[in-house]
């Protein structure tokens, strides 16, 4: 699909593409980390880079933020082809670091100055965006603590007032709510819905956690540094007509190999249980059941697709399989 | 889906304040800047870092006493090991304490500027330098932010130590302050753009240490700080005289002890009054390489 075929069609709420990359490539020696990468961000919206590692999607990251040059292709703003590394542009966007850009011996007030003063506010305007930015974080009563007593979902939230403190068009984010735990992650998502609901924001982000990239209007999804799918995450999940069948069984491997040859059943294994998808399901299980013998299988249980089965579907990657926090069996998985 | 209420018109109706211009049309707000803001962000860039580090410094009360004792400790220990033997011609009287004075205080300088580049290292892939690296400055106003960042803790850390003075035998009469500070401050920028050249360069902080003790120690001892180039072998006080740092220790001990404790010490050859030219060239040369080499985009 062509750029413009892209900004059109599953996003006409967006109409004007904020920005647009055009055959976006990055090589690292002989591995093409980003291979033509197109995608228009419409303003307003938040689309999500979903892949597994070694996708893209840092790549894409770190090229957007400034930090890699591209081989080829360009970044348009606006409808203007400009430098990723013009500061007319880096102006404009507010990054968001996976690892964080917190100084831990400074106070949360310290720290969104630091961030004005780099874009050029300073003074009245400076502590007004600052105190303005506390507010939206609901942080401003502790503005003076240091960060470094911080819990992790406080500090993101800082680190999420810090990235828009000067008030760009674009929020670049970078696994923005890795290692947060449930509530923490609601109330960042609670708090960027805000911002880009008073200020107007645009936002692209990496993840690979399946509740955040429901949380997107539109997902990129990147495979071996190539766009296999762009599309709402309603429209992604709909794409999967039928019914997801999951069976744990000792020795699913064998299993699978079962399945083929006895029902003719296309299955596969994910982290350690048998997946069967069917167009109608519930038809399934009795026949299921029914060919094994007692006790060969441990559970089977029906379900409707979810996004990750999607991007399993379009990747053959688990999606979050690449998460530091993953079992051991998983990690295996990340080569 | 979690369908957002946001559409156009809540963009619209968004007034931006203050230097940003409309939404509709940003194109005379980037001419603006363009205009009149580019060099007020570079300037902001190295602002925010040079503050950064000073405050860091001052937050960090380990790092003050550090390095305070660790030059003392230094200076003194390895002044009375030496005090015995240590005898140079033509200089009756001069004790080690005397003679290692100022190789100490320029010690302190290198030791500052390989702690700050250092935290390049770190701060590269993560944290707050990505931060400035992706922001709105150039990569010359983050050097020039960490070099005098980083030189500005150097000198508080030398200003310290240089409060031990009088203890060194410096009298007013052969002191030299305005030489003193350029000495210092052309030998801390140096030094620092050095540092971030290689730190940039090696990436990992246990390559940093290897390069620290194969070329940064080697250069310190070999400067004249810890024995006189006068005696020393004729490839060995070679190598010394080409060596940039000798041109920091002779200029403070000239600033001082005076031009002839300092030529009591040296060669014929060690022109006095070539340090500061000499030091400003070596800060040149390596800014300008830590420079070019942060510029380059990977």
């Amino acid at each position: 699909m062509t750029p413009a075929l892209l900004a059109l069609s599953p996003t006409a709420r967006f109409p004007v593409p904020l920005l647009q990359l055009d055959g976006l490539t990055r090589r690292f020696k002989a591995r093409v980390a980003l291979d033509g990468l197109n995608l228009a961000v419409g303003a307003g919206e938040i689309v999500g880079l979903l892949g597994p590692n070694g996708a893209g999607k840092s790549t894409t990251f770190q090229l957007l933020a400034g930090l890699l040059a591209p081989d080829a292709g360009r970044v348009l703003f606006e409808g203007r082809p400009l430098s990723l590394h013009d500061p007319a542009l880096r102006r404009r966007m507010g990054i968001i670091f996976q690892r964080g850009s917190l100084d831990d011996l400074m106070s949360a007030r310290e720290n969104l100055m630091l961030g004005a003063r780099l874009y050029g506010l300073t003074g009245a305007r400076a502590r007004e965006r600052v105190e303005q930015m506390l507010r939206l974080i609901d942080l401003q009563e502790r503005g003076d603590e240091r960060v470094s007593t911080w819990s992790g979902g406080m500090r993101r939230r800082l680190e999420l007032a810090r990235a828009l403190v000067h008030q760009p068009r674009i929020l670049l984010m970078d696994e923005p709510t890795q290692g947060l735990d449930e509530a923490s992650f609601r109330s960042f998502w609670a708090h960027l819905r805000a911002l880009r609901d008073a200020e107007g924001l645009t936002v692209l982000l990496t993840t690979h956690r399946a509740d955040e990239a429901e949380m997107c209007d539109r997902l990129a999804v990147l495979d071996s540094g190539r766009l296999v799918a762009t599309d709402t995450p309603a429209a992604l999940a709909a794409r999967m007509g039928g019914d997801i069948l999951t069976v744990e069984a000792r020795e699913p491997e064998s299993l699978v190999a079962e399945l083929r040859q006895r029902l003719g059943l296309e299955a596969r294994v994910v982290e350690g249980r048998v997946q069967v998808e069917a167009e109608q399901g519930h038809a399934l299980v009795p026949r299921l059941v029914e060919a094994f013998p007692a006790g060969r299988l441990a559970s089977v249980s029906l379900r409707r697709p979810t996004l990750a089965d999607v991007f399993l579907q379009l990747t053959g990657r688990v999606l979050g399989a690449d998460q530091p926090t993953a079992e051991p069996a998983r990690r295996s998985r990340r080569r | 889906m979690n369908a957002p209420a946001t559409t156009a018109s809540a963009l619209d109706t968004t007034g931006e304040s203050g230097t940003g211009g409309t939404r509709v049309d940003p194109r005379p707000s980037t001419e603006e800047e363009r205009a009149s803001g580019a060099l007020a962000l570079q300037w902001a860039t190295v602002r925010v870092l040079l503050a950064r580090d000073v405050v860091r410094f001052f937050r960090q009360p380990s790092r003050i006493v550090g390095a305070l004792a660790q030059p003392i400790l230094f200076w003194f220990v390895i002044g009375a090991g030496f005090a015995g033997s240590f005898r140079v011609d033509g200089a009756q009287g001069l004790d080690y304490q005397r003679f290692s004075f100022p190789g100490v205080v320029t010690m302190v300088v290198l030791f500052s500027a390989i702690f700050a580049t250092i935290s390049v290292i770190e701060d590269r892939r993560e944290g707050f330098l990505q931060s400035v690296l992706a922001g709105p400055g150039s990569r010359l106003s983050v050097v020039l932010g960490k070099a005098l960042g980083s030189s500005a803790i150097a000198l508080l850390q030398a200003s310290l130590f240089l409060l031990f003075a009088p203890l060194a035998g410096v009298k007013a009469a052969t002191l030299d302050v305005p030489l003193l500070l350029t000495v210092m401050v052309l030998s801390a920028l140096g030094l620092t753009g050095m540092g971030i050249a290689l730190a940039w360069w090696v990436r990992s902080t246990a390559g940093y240490h290897a390069v620290m003790s194969i070329v940064l120690l080697p250069m310190w001892v070999l400067s004249g700080a810890m024995f006189p180039l006068k005696g020393a072998g004729p490839l060995l006080a070679w190598v010394m005289r080409l060596n940039p740092m000798r041109f920091s220790v002779e200029g403070l001990r000239r600033a001082l002890y005076g031009a002839e404790a300092s030529l009591a010490v040296g060669t014929t050859s060690s022109g006095a009054g070539l340090e500061v030219p000499v030091l400003l060239a070596f800060a040149t040369v390596f800014l300008g390489l830590a420079a070019f080499s942060v510029s380059r985009r990977e």
